[in-house]
């Protein structure tokens, strides 16, 4: 496997030779097709056809016992998502409210080692990184113990009377944030902060920091050069951050499982729980469908809406 | 005021710094409850200090067979999803070919679907098949999610090299394995090993659809998750925090010989 | 220095040409560099130059036509079997390799045996001693340019190809690295193929230019040559500056007359476009250093016989050696003048009327059909 049995392609602004004068050609052409092959393939196999079978299990009816047969029986996604929109909007929202959180807790974070903190940009990076390294579960547990009943968060929080006000809200119950909204959505924050993260500081660190003097060499104040330089400057970390954390969170049953109660389920755990327990394989398709089908949508009017197409 | 402006000078520093907070928060409460003696079987809450765990961290059946399952899935899956996504950058990069776009569509689709439905129509088509769900499910499935974000590292690298550089190496004489071996290669090598951590990481931590596609085999998410359910022992935090803190030590390291290194050449 | 002379021959090609799929870079060209010579292609950018080099190199595969070299075919050879080697623009070091490496890459590619003693002959030529275990990026740019040549030269090839390779330094830097080139070319004796853009570096550096536009050869010679007679109006323009003036042929013999803004000008036959009739036009050249400016009111005539124009300076600028005047003048809307500062003249302020005259042998002239401003830098060109 050598990718440089030929020259390169000629540049971009070349078309390709219009003929190909001497030998070897046809084999060179080959070669990219080669490199694609097993890859590409992996991917047909498993991925597009899975969505393919996805989308046939999804019109068929019938029982483990006596095995589906396809009958276009499209009434599966009008009754699962009957069945299921609550979990459906409560998925988007939590996903949304915690994609919000994370753009706002994370964007500091990233200007700060972008351009502030100097000598310690390495530590801090790492700092951001090295949580991953014990398993999204166990650090997903720990917040068990942070959010506890009676513990120091929630005595806090009770203290400046914060709960009183969630709780008239919604967002928390009797005195605790366990198993309550505020819980799943604090747990889908700080498990996809780092993907926020991570790529706005990927964009700030592009910044010329001389932009900023020179905004402020032409009379704008901080605030206003953040708004009128920098931000505009960092749109594609915004956008592919925002992308990061939204995708996985709406789909995420984990924090609703382990910080939530029955009240806080998200579409992910009703997949999972048709899937792997109630085995009705029809309505766990098309309810998987139609998040793909949302999610896509979401994510294709937020892209086109922002002008990043060029960031795919 | 004076207090006041520097406050607001600093605004974004403080902010940051909170977040920062939160992030490592939960390592720390995770080290912390790694030497706890809990009353029960749930390691929530703290009783009194301890090291039983730690002197025996494979204490808990299944645990460790759970830890090495899932790091032997991780390195073959990493191998995999670099050797292919390593081909496809190459691909994508260096040529032209007809159905690019499709090629850039399927690759970017696995990064912008939820995982869990990637999870549950994967388990569509195993089931299809009448494939045994276990070991080999699993690996297919993370060198299938892992590949994306592979060629995303690599071909940014391939991206930044300077086309010129191979073209030099032909000029003085290397022959198209040459060239691959010694210029290609060497200077795509970071890229690789970027994307190599990633799909390591990925694959290592991947729970969703290890789930749905595991079978009865238990990786070590899967083994947290079922202690979620049943009493989480202790051990389960002394495994973290280790791999915290190997982790942290490999990185300084790194930094450390590669500061090293830079200095000795600069002479 | 012990370099053996490389027992080559000239390169030459044949009807070789390069396209694109409907745009074709390189016409089809013929040209041979002789053996040991210093050549340079000159050209503005995308004018094929550096493609001619490529396909030289092997980097390139040729559309039609034949590369040899010393007689033998080269055309079907890839890149690492041509006994040729390149220097890159912006150089190409291999940056994960120290220098001692970059310039050992070619001879360990061939398994060339006793590779130290002659990467450190290599750096002494280049006077890179010091430098040996540093990475390129640990460089400066001038250093960096002799790596390059040192990984080139290392291998002995019969023709070294150098593309744009003082581009990327500063004027100083340049001026010094063109000397530099030129004594290691004369010290090793191999053939240099050298592109550039650069119209002084190439009069500086070669034995033979060949001036190259969009795709073809414009004309071909020493430089000395081609600054005294441009063929084209793209040569006269592109090569230094020259004040063309649009005439009538009055009368043609072994000098030829012709008149042009209001007055006459005479110019040696021997320098005109084959057919010079009676009423045909031309284009006029002469170059600004050639001009002497007077005062018109001046009492001192210009000697008999030269070629005299009137008109009125519009712009000076001293240059220090020189000082350039812009006159506007029947003849011509901005001619260029160039006076040596060597004592200081009065009456030539911005305004002043004043005589040009020079000698009718410096005079030279051009086909009229050729656009006249063909090869004039503009202000993009230069950036």
């Amino acid at each position: 496997m050598s990718a440089t049995d030929t020259p390169p392609a000629p540049p971009a602004e070349e078309a390709a030779p219009a003929r190909p004068v001497r030998g070897r050609s046809l084999r060179k052409r080959l070669v990219p097709y080669w490199l694609l092959l097993p890859g590409i393939l992996w991917l047909l196999v498993f991925f597009a056809l899975p969505m393919v079978y996805q989308a046939s299990t999804s019109v068929q009816t019938g029982s483990l016992e006596q095995g589906f047969r396809v009958t276009w029986h499209f009434r599966t996604y009008a009754d699962a998502f009957a069945d299921y929109y609550p979990q459906f909007v409560r998925s988007l929202l939590y996903a949304g409210t915690a994609t919000l959180l994370c753009l706002l807790l994370g964007y500091p974070l990233a200007y700060l080692i972008a351009f502030r903190a100097g000598r310690w940009r390495n530590l801090l990076l790492v700092l951001v990184i090295a949580p991953f390294f014990t398993s999204f579960l166990i650090r997903t547990l720990a917040w068990k113990t942070i959010l506890a009943d009676g513990g120091a968060v929630v005595d806090a929080l009770e203290g400046l009377h914060v709960l009183d006000v969630t709780s008239r809200l919604g967002w928390t119950e009797d005195n605790r944030i366990l198993a309550t909204p505020m819980a799943v959505v604090c747990g889908l924050t700080y498990n996809f902060l780092p993907f926020m993260i991570l790529p706005l500081y990927t964009s700030l660190d592009r910044i010329d920091p001389r932009l900023h003097e020179a905004a402020g060499d032409l009379y704008a104040t901080p605030a206003a050069t953040f708004r009128t330089v920098t931000l505009p400057l960092s749109m594609p970390g915004v956008v592919a951050g925002t992308l990061l954390t939204f995708i996985p969170a709406s789909g995420d049953y984990v924090n609703a499982e382990l910080l939530g109660s029955t009240d806080t389920k998200m579409v992910g755990s009703v997949i999972q729980s048709q899937f792997l327990r109630v085995l009705d394989y029809p309505t766990a398709a098309a309810l998987s469908f139609i998040l793909m089908a949302v999610v896509l949508l979401v994510v294709t009017v937020y892209i086109r809406r922002s002008g990043t197409e060029d960031l795919l | 005021m004076r207090l006041l402006r520097s406050l607001r000078r600093n605004l974004v520093v403080i902010a940051g710094l909170l977040t920062l907070a939160c992030l490592v928060l939960p390592n720390l409460v995770v080290t912390v409850f790694s030497f706890n003696r809990p009353n029960g079987r749930f390691n929530y809450a703290w009783q009194r200090f301890s090291l039983d765990a730690w002197k025996d961290p494979c204490g808990v059946a299944d645990l460790c067979g759970s830890l090495s399952l899932s790091l032997r899935i991780a390195a073959l899956a990493t191998l995999g999803a670099t050797v292919l996504g390593t081909m496809i950058a190459f691909a994508l990069v260096r040529y032209r070919f007809r159905a690019r776009g499709a090629v850039n569509s399927l690759i970017f689709l696995p990064m912008a679907m939820p995982e869990v439905v990637m999870a549950a129509s994967l388990l569509t088509l195993f089931l299809n098949m009448g494939a045994e769900l276990g070991f080999l499910t699993v690996l297919i499935a993370h060198i299938m999610f892992c590949l994306s974000f592979v060629v995303t590292a690599v071909k940014a690298r391939v991206l930044s090299m300077d086309p010129r550089l191979e073209e030099a190496a032909r000029d003085l004489y290397a022959g198209p394995a040459q060239t691959f071996l010694r210029v290609t290669l060497p200077i795509a090598a970071p890229g690789i090993a970027a994307g190599a951590l990633l799909a390591f990481a990925l694959s290592f931590d991947d729970f969703i659809i290890t789930n749905f596609n595991a079978g009865s085999t238990v990786t070590f998410p899967m083994f947290v998750w079922g202690s979620a359910q049943r009493g989480t022992p202790v051990q389960i935090n002394v495994i973290g925090t280790a791999m915290f803190v190997i982790a942290v030590a490999v990185v300084l390291v790194g930094q450390l010989v590669a500061g090293r290194r830079r200095n000795n050449t600069r002479k | 220095m012990t370099q053996q002379q490389t027992t080559g021959g000239d390169v030459r090609l044949t009807g070789i040409s390069k396209a694109y799929g409907s745009f074709t870079a390189v016409h089809p060209l013929d040209l041979t560099v002789p053996q040991g010579s210093f050549f340079a292609l000159l050209g503005a950018s995308g004018c094929g130059k550096t493609t001619t080099l490529r396909m030289i190199a092997g980097l390139e595969e040729a559309s039609t036509g034949t590369v040899s070299l010393g007689g033998t075919d080269i055309t079907a050879l890839p890149p690492h079997k041509r006994p040729v080697n390149t220097v890159f623009q912006s150089y190409a070091l291999f940056p994960h390799l120290d220098v001692t490496e970059n310039i050992a890459f070619g001879l360990r590619r061939r398994r060339v045996t006793s590779v130290r003693e002659r990467v450190a002959e290599m750096l002494e030529l280049v006077q890179l001693g010091d430098f040996a275990r540093r990475r390129p990026h640990q460089l400066s740019g001038g250093q960096q340019q002799r790596v390059a040549v040192a990984r080139a030269l290392i291998n002995h090839p019969q023709v070294l190809l150098l593309d744009e390779p003082l581009g990327a330094l500063d004027l100083k830097l340049r001026r010094r690295m063109q000397l530099e080139l030129k004594r290691i070319q004369t010290e090793v004796g191999i053939t240099f193929v050298h592109v550039t853009h650069d119209q002084e570096e190439a009069m500086t550096m070669a034995d033979t230019v060949a001036v190259m536009n969009a795709g073809r050869v414009e004309q071909l010679g020493s430089p000395a040559d081609l600054y005294e007679n441009p063929r084209t109006t793209f040569v006269a323009n592109f090569l230094g500056t020259s004040n063309l003036i649009e005439a009538e042929i009055v009368s043609a013999g072994t000098d030829v007359v012709v008149s042009a803004g209001g007055g006459t000008l005479r110019l040696p036959g021997s320098r005109c476009p084959a057919p010079t009739p009676p009423g045909g036009r031309l284009l006029v050249g002469i170059r600004p250093e050639k001009i002497s400016l007077a005062p018109a009111t001046d009492a001192e005539p210009a000697a008999d016989g030269r070629n005299r124009v009137t008109g009125r300076i519009t712009e000076s600028s001293f240059i220090g050696v020189s000082t350039q005047y812009v006159v506007e003048s029947p003849a011509g809307k901005a001619l260029q003048v160039y006076e040596q500062n060597v004592e200081h003249r009065r009456g030539l302020a911005p305004g002043s009327e004043v005589v040009l005259h020079w000698d009718p042998a410096h005079t030279f002239a051009l086909d009229a059909t050729q656009d006249m401003d063909a090869g004039v830098q503009s202000v993009e060109d230069a950036a």
